[in-house]
């Protein structure tokens, strides 16, 4: 889902709303990891581009950016996705 | 310092190459022929940078002003689109010098 320029779409939604906890969260999860040089953000352009069209069309903007992430730290050997499974799971269990 | 290929003025014709993966040229100027506006500096090539590589030795990244009509089928308007776009996806273009 990149290079879209051109392609017939919709009139462009202004909705703007102010980030709520989460979003804060993913957005300072992104600047840490980048920071820390765990990826760089052609990484995270290419990794955020190739979220099947389905799954990105679902999301929304920082659910994209959390997507990513997610994909990049398996990539990238920081977390399995047995891992991230697992505490979703937990997490779930325990509230 | 990597020495740029174009100057200012100069006709450049955007390079209609396949690609696959990350790409930072939009597909609506591929094959299009625009003028270098300026330079924009040198930087680590970002579709080699997409996939671990260090994207050396830099790439310089020019401003390149399209008009808008030989962009769009239909399209009269008389402005014109400016973007960021790397060396590698510019060739020179048959006429010289824009307007």
């Amino acid at each position: 889902m990149h290079d879209l320029g051109g392609l017939p779409a919709g009139p462009v939604e202004r909705d703007e709303h102010d980030p709520g906890l989460a979003e804060r969260r993913v957005d300072a999860l992104m600047v840490l990891l980048m920071g820390h040089g765990v990826f760089n953000v052609d990484e995270m352009r290419r990794t955020i581009e190739s979220l099947p069209p389905d799954i990105y069309e679902r999301h929304d903007y920082y659910e994209r950016w959390l997507l990513t992430i997610e994909r990049l730290l398996i990539e990238k050997g920081v977390l399995t996705a047995e891992e991230i499974e697992t505490r979703l799971r937990d997490q779930a269990r325990h509230g | 310092m990597v020495e740029p290929a174009f100057k200012p003025g100069m006709m450049v014709r955007v390079r209609d190459i396949p690609v696959k993966g990350h790409m930072r040229t939009p597909a609506y100027v591929r094959g299009r022929q625009g003028w270098i506006e300026g330079l924009q500096g040198t930087f680590p090539n970002p579709e080699r940078r997409a996939y671990g590589a260090d994207g050396l030795p830099p790439v310089p990244l020019y401003l390149v002003r399209f008009r808008q009509s030989d962009l769009w089928p239909g399209y009269d308007g008389s402005d014109s689109l400016v973007l960021d776009i790397f060396e590698h996806w510019l060739e020179r273009a048959e006429k010289t010098h824009g307007p």
